[in-house]
């Protein structure tokens, strides 16, 4: 036959083609700034990482994990095949019939793919990605057919130039997908940039059950403070972006975008992937930023990001939360990528919105937000018989005080920790005034420099006194403390120093049987986990534990534990305060009424603030401690 | 032709931690400055180019601040009056008192005399500049605002009520150049034997209610001053007006 060879040609050609295109992208990710990953340990790891942490995500939507598994595994294994069999023409049945077996599971996942495909959830993009289910179909069908052959099923030489024509124009549309557009950008990029994303990843602590939650430091010294332009971020967060495969789970898991506030997590990776490729936004085919039409972003690897493809109120409405992190199958970085940004606003432009500039101005000049005397961080303690470092130097436990100290409303939460931890015998001393905030919101805000300051003082602070814990009411401070000093920690003030939130800390009284509890006797409890708490520090179980030992039984949220929705107080959104049509507190505080529930119990004072902040009438907010102050069982004498 | 505009800075003190900070006022000047000239504004700071503070000024985006090295010990007012001879300014802004050292809100007004310049006080914004004049906005209490012309080159000190400072930018702060050029030697003999403690609160004169409602304690809020003794002199000869002034300085014994 005339044409028989065609099929070979056209296979290897849309491979190379592939190739070249996909060689192009590693270019594309190449202008980002260097940063040292191990490659090889990283490629060896990869498989392993696909197969176990990526999976474990994709797992919590059993639907989609089968139907990926069959259709990217039928792909993976298919196509090694189809080389074997259509281009080195290995003359062998048993792997033509393999080959078949690939394709016909793949063509089963491909069918429901395209199942789902038939009425999309709102959170899909749809555009080229409701042609990909057909592509897929369309490759396992064409190579079944074109495989028949070789496995004996149909005699040899059957096909017709006719034949060959139409099974050519499927290779073209199949592989031309998979190949083709896995290089040039179509929605197959998601499984090549997945991949070495996976392999290159920024954190790589992540996998194999690790967190890794604390942002990177600034160096200062360097010539751009942030990210401006594209270019300027790392090599493998670029890579990161391109890896997305706009499923939109972190869309439906952000708080601000429920919230009508102009941020959509999937739509700010696509508008970073149109910023390293360069072009503009009008092939997005998801949902865009509420309030914001499509079509007008443009961008370049080496153009200011904030000057046309992503405005500024879309960067400032996150609240840092980490839920569309959590919720990621590539384990995409979005809050990174947001604060990397941010630096850029806040330390080169000197633009945080509202508040914001206030704010850190007060934290530079007096090292609390609220602009208060420093000399006046103890008078919330005036009554408290407190030891303080400066004077006892040595204490099993430290205790972290935090900025609550300022607030009327904090302070019932600190008083009702210290007598807990009274009650308990437990030797503890505060910093008192040698205290100054953990820098959590400077951080956030981007001022990473006023950050670096306050850990830094904080540090040598720390390091003159001798203590085995440190226990803050404060997830923010603990975040802190905990994940993010040990970048200036030279001196090792905290080495070895356990550092607990005191959720956990208070747990580990009760358990021991140092702290007596009576049982609670209220209405329909439920729990709110902080995201800085949860989500950063993976502390679920100790508060529930907590709650439980009152005989509480907890009325979970629909969203709880590492899905629980942010209270709008993270990241310095109550400061930069971002218009939108909803108040974020106002939603979470809907989900708690929902169960129900008198009262809702919190782990953390900002917390407290937003969903107390939430009209009447609503359930009681307390924080865990109230609750067990109530609650210490009177000793008999 | 632009005009050339100069902003005199200090240090600053916060007034909750005492620490070290850009001064309220003077980067209001900063600011309005900036209004008038861009980057080319002449921002100038009589002491020490190593003074971190000066960096918080710098970030509002400042390319580069003068700074007339000199003692601590020594008299700022004889570097900054030796400066602002030689670089022919049109607009000197100062803030209306530093918020450390004497702070005794002399330095324009002693400028205004050595340099034989107008002076306009507590400025809340300058509108326009046309030709040799500019119209200028003055604050008074309760948000009033009196609008002058004056005549280059004057000096003039800026209110609270002026536009706020822009947030200071780290990364432009620390890159900005610092020009050092030689200050004076000259010594301030007064402030060298003066000792520094900190202010005890005065008594405060009790504030007798006299209002009886709501209303009316919204009047006593916002209602203007009701001088009284006051007279507006308009048509009378300057002469006459010069007279009418020397009589109420006497009156008031501030000149014997």
């Amino acid at each position: 036959m005339v044409i028989d060879w065609l099929p070979s040609v056209l296979i290897v050609v849309l491979l190379a083609l592939g190739v070249i295109g996909a060689l192009r992208r590693v270019s594309l990710w190449r202008a980002g700034q260097p940063e040292k990953v191990n490659l090889i340990a990283g490629l060896l790891a990869m498989p392993g990482r696909y197969l176990k942490d990526l999976h474990h995500v994709v797992e919590r939507d059993k639907y989609m994990s089968r139907t990926h598994v069959a259709t990217g595994g039928g792909f993976v294994l298919s196509m090694v095949l189809v080389l074997i069999v259509h281009v080195f023409n290995v003359e062998q049945q048993i792997v033509a019939w393999a080959l078949i077996g690939a394709l016909l599971i793949m063509l089963t996942g491909a069918f429901f793919v395209f199942k789902r495909r038939l009425n999309p959830p709102e959170r899909l993009s749809k555009g080229p990605w409701m042609r990909l289910p057909k592509s897929l179909i369309i490759y396992s069908l064409t190579f079944i057919i074109l495989t028949l052959p070789a496995a004996g099923i149909l005699p040899d030489a059957s096909g017709s130039v006719l034949m060959i024509a139409v099974l050519s124009v499927g290779i073209v549309i199949g592989l031309g997908e998979l190949l083709f557009g896995m290089g040039w950008g179509g929605p197959m990029k998601h499984a090549f940039a997945g991949a070495l994303h996976l392999a290159f990843h920024r954190r790589s602590e992540r996998f194999g059950g690790g967190r890794s939650t604390g942002l990177k430091p600034v160096n200062l010294d360097g010539d751009v403070l942030g990210v401006s332009k594209p270019s300027d971020f790392k090599w493998n967060q670029l890579l990161g972006f391109d890896a997305c495969v706009q499923c939109g789970k972190c869309q439906a898991m952000c708080p601000a975008f429920a919230a009508g506030q102009p941020l959509n997590p999937k739509k700010l990776i696509q508008d970073m992937v149109v910023g390293l490729a360069g072009g503009t936004d009008a092939n997005y085919a998801g949902s865009p930023y509420p309030g914001k039409e499509v079509g007008n972003a443009k961008g370049g690897p080496n153009e200011i990001i904030t000057a046309g493809l992503v405005s500024q109120e879309t960067l400032w409405s996150c609240t840092t939360c980490r839920a569309c992190v959590e919720e990621c199958p590539m384990m995409i970085e979005h809050v990174d990528a947001i604060v990397d940004m941010r630096r850029f606003l806040t330390m080169e432009k000197g633009e945080t919105p509202n508040k914001g500039s206030e704010v850190l101005e007060n934290i530079i000049a007096t090292d609390n937000p609220g602009g208060y005397a420093p000399g006046s961080r103890t008078n919330w303690a005036a009554d408290q018989n407190l030891a303080v470092m400066k004077e006892k130097k040595e204490a099993d436990v430290l205790f972290w005080v935090s900025d609550g100290a300022f607030d009327m409303r904090s302070q019932r939460i600190l008083r009702a920790f210290v007598k807990l931890m009274k009650h308990a015998n437990v030797d503890v001393a505060i910093l008192g005034d040698e205290e100054r905030d953990s820098g959590d919101v400077a951080r956030r805000l981007g001022d990473d420099a006023t950050f670096q300051s306050l850990a830094q003082r904080n540090l040598a602070t720390l390091g003159q006194y001798k203590f085995k814990k440190i226990v803050t009411t404060d997830p923010h401070a603990y975040h802190c403390l905990r994940n993010e000093y040990a970048d200036f920690d030279k001196e090792g003030a905290l080495e070895g120093v356990e550092v607990l939130h005191h959720t956990t800390f208070l747990n580990q009284l009760v358990q021991s049987g140092a702290l007596k509890l009576d049982a609670f006797k209220g209405g329909k409890v439920t729990y709110h986990d902080p995201c800085y708490l949860g989500r950063y520090n993976g502390e679920y179980e100790a508060p529930r534990e907590l709650l439980r030992s009152l005989g509480i039984e907890i009325a979970e949220m629909e969203r709880s534990g590492f899905r629980s929705r942010c209270c709008g107080g993270g990241g310095g959104a109550p400061i930069t305060d971002i218009p939108g049509e909803r108040r974020i507190a106002d939603m979470r505080m809907e989900d708690a009424s929902t169960t129900g529930a008198e009262l809702v119990a919190v782990g953390c004072q900002q917390c407290t603030a937003m969903l107390e902040g939430v009209v009447e009438p609503r359930p009681v907010v307390k924080d865990i401690s109230e609750i067990l102050v109530d609650q210490l069982a009177e000793e008999v004498h | 032709m632009p005009h050339k505009v100069i902003s005199l800075i200090s240090v600053g003190r916060h007034p909750q931690s005492g620490r070290s900070r850009r001064a309220d006022q003077d980067s209001r000047a900063v600011e309005l400055g900036l209004k008038l000239a861009g980057t080319d504004l002449d921002v100038v700071h009589a002491g020490s180019s190593q003074e971190p503070v000066l960096r918080q000024y710098a970030g509002m985006g400042l390319p580069k601040v003068t700074v007339l090295e000199q003692d601590e010990s020594a008299d700022a007012l004889v570097s900054i009056a030796d400066y602002l001879k030689s670089e022919k300014a049109d607009i000197v802004l100062t803030g209306v008192r530093a918020e450390s050292g004497e702070s005794s809100g002399m330095t324009p007004y002693i400028l205004s005399e050595q340099l034989g310049w107008p002076i306009v006080a507590r400025v809340a914004d300058i509108v326009e500049i046309k030709g040799d004049e500019a119209q200028v906005l003055l604050a008074l209490p309760r948000g009033q605002r009196r609008q002058v012309t004056v005549k280059l080159p004057f000096i003039a000190s800026i209110d609270n009520a002026a536009e706020a400072a822009r947030q200071s930018a780290f990364g432009p702060g620390l890159r900005a150049k610092m020009d050092s050029q030689n200050g004076s030697t000259v010594e301030d003999s007064v402030r060298v034997d003066w000792s520094e403690a900190p202010a005890k609160a005065r008594p405060k004169r009790l504030k007798i209610v006299k209002a009886k409602t709501a209303a009316d304690r919204f009047k006593a809020a916002t209602a203007k001053p009701q001088g009284g003794s006051g007279k507006v002199m308009k048509n009378e000869s300057a002469q006459e007006q010069a007279q009418a002034i020397f009589d109420l300085l006497i009156e008031e014994k501030v000149i014997r």
